[in-house]
């Protein structure tokens, strides 16, 4: 039995193409919901999901308020909402204030899921231009959460891991290859 | 990093307020209630969530103005473009037909919607046989929706997005600039009402053919979003259009057979 329950990946400018291999590498059954707060092009609603599809080993949404959570799906926060995961397995969503300048913001969507998941929640960070998500990747640490970042060596643009690595602890700092190993190895 | 918020403490709020404003959180989403009140204690520089709770209790004054905290008034003109084109091109056609309209802007927020609408009605040459209520449970961003005086910075997306919802003119005809502020053309509300307002304990008489309820119902849990549009269902008839967010459904409110999906993508509704 896996001692987790949840992955959450947060990412801004230069993550899609490592996105995108994550998700390739999943198995159609992995059985964990997998959260995705990605910074992206305020009034461009559509055409993302379709293009993280295209690969992915797992079914990719952007999901409605209150809509439930299953696991062996990769929900994307939509565009110009945050995305938060509520408590009885169920998303809302939001149009408060930017944070960081991003809406959809990857701290929130981040913390919310560690209040619900606590220690069974794994945090991935990767390549990203500010520092949104180093808030978040410290609570899921704070709740016994495991946290990883990439390797800011290997991202195109480190700033976001960088953020991640001084917020608190990491648990393991890896190449996006690596992270791919770790999130399959989690599910075992 | 930010205080912390548990779950007693929400609940002890909501109950004081409950007891003391027979004004019920209970049923607001967890979340964006939580991250309201960090806000709070934030902006009023509150030490933990007792002083919060004891100031709502003993101040009525603080207590109006923590209401208009909670409420999320981030809004922008043809917010989601494809819907008000969506709206241009197949539910204006329909309301056409109509001898009069009367469309319900059921929470106007600072009203960048309502000069949304009545641009495009006016653009469809609807606007004089057209009636808007605008409300919002918050007094101070209706007086913002009526003065029609918007910050300048942010036109230039507005624009944008009046452009990409398939205006026929230019978002710059109907305003005129005066330092840092656009002031809208009052004439395009001048068959608008602005009303306060209260979703969750108002009880609304008139009949409508559209309201709008769009990014308001994700601040509440499914039994408040049931009420909600169970309420709508008793202010429209037949063939009446609801339109909300385009990432809210209505899909899971008890009342959602009672309309049809008339645009899936765009979130409208059609009261069957």
């Amino acid at each position: 039995m896996s001692n987790y329950k949840a992955i959450v990946i947060g990412g801004s400018a230069g993550s899609f193409p490592l996105i995108t291999k994550i998700l390739a590498s999943l198995p159609k059954n992995y059985p964990f919901p997998v959260f995705l707060a990605l910074h992206r092009l305020k009034h461009v609603r559509t055409g993302f999901v379709e293009a993280l599809s295209i690969k992915s080993g797992i079914p990719v949404i952007e999901p409605n308020d209150k809509q439930q959570i299953k696991p062996g799906i990769a929900y994307l926060a939509p565009s110009n909402y945050h995305m938060y995961i509520e408590p009885g397995n169920t998303f809302s969503l939001s149009t408060e204030e930017m944070v960081k300048f991003s809406r959809p913001a990857i701290d929130l969507t981040f913390e919310t899921a560690s209040n619900v998941y606590r220690d069974k929640l794994v945090g991935v960070i990767v390549s990203g231009a500010n520092t949104d998500g180093a808030n978040g990747i410290a609570f899921v640490k704070k709740r016994g959460g495991l946290t990883i970042a990439q390797d800011p060596q290997e991202a195109t643009i480190s700033t976001m891991p960088d953020g991640a690595i001084k917020a608190t602890q990491i648990d393991h700092i890896l190449k996006i290859d690596d992270i791919v190993k770790k999130l399959i190895e989690v599910a075992n | 990093m930010e205080i912390e918020i548990d779950i007693q403490d929400i609940r002890k709020l909501v109950n004081t307020v409950k007891a003391k404003y027979a004004f019920d959180f209970g049923e607001y989403a967890l979340s964006s209630f939580k991250r309201r009140l960090v806000r709070i204690l934030d902006l009023y520089k509150f030490k933990d969530m007792n002083e919060l709770i004891n100031k709502v209790n003993f101040d009525k004054v603080f207590y109006e103005n923590f209401l208009k905290e909670i409420t999320v008034n981030t809004t922008e003109m043809f917010r989601d473009p494809s819907m008000w084109k969506k709206f241009r091109e197949t539910v204006v056609p329909e309301l056409a037909k109509l001898s009069s309209i009367r469309i319900w802007h059921s929470a106007c927020s600072s009203g960048e919607e309502v000069y949304s609408m009545a641009i495009l009605m006016k653009e469809a040459g609807l606007l004089e046989k057209t009636k808007f209520l605008a409300s919002d449970i918050n007094e101070d961003v209706i007086a913002t929706a009526r003065s029609g005086k918007y910050p300048l910075r942010n036109m230039p997306l507005h624009s944008d997005n009046y452009d990409k919802s398939g205006g026929t003119k230019k978002l710059t005809d109907y305003y005129k600039t005066n330092g840092d502020y656009a002031y809208m053309d009052l004439s395009l509300i001048h068959t608008t009402v602005f009303k306060k307002f209260d979703l969750v304990l108002g009880k609304q008489e008139q009949k409508f053919d559209v309201i709008l309820c769009r990014n308001v119902l994700i601040y509440f849990n499914l039994p408040l979003q049931d009420k909600i549009i169970e309420m709508f269902s008793g202010t429209v008839d037949t063939g009446a259009f609801l339109v909300v967010g385009s990432k809210e459904s209505i899909a899971w409110c008890k009342s959602a057979t009672k309309y049809s999906t008339f645009s899936f993508e765009e979130k409208i509704y059609r009261k069957l």
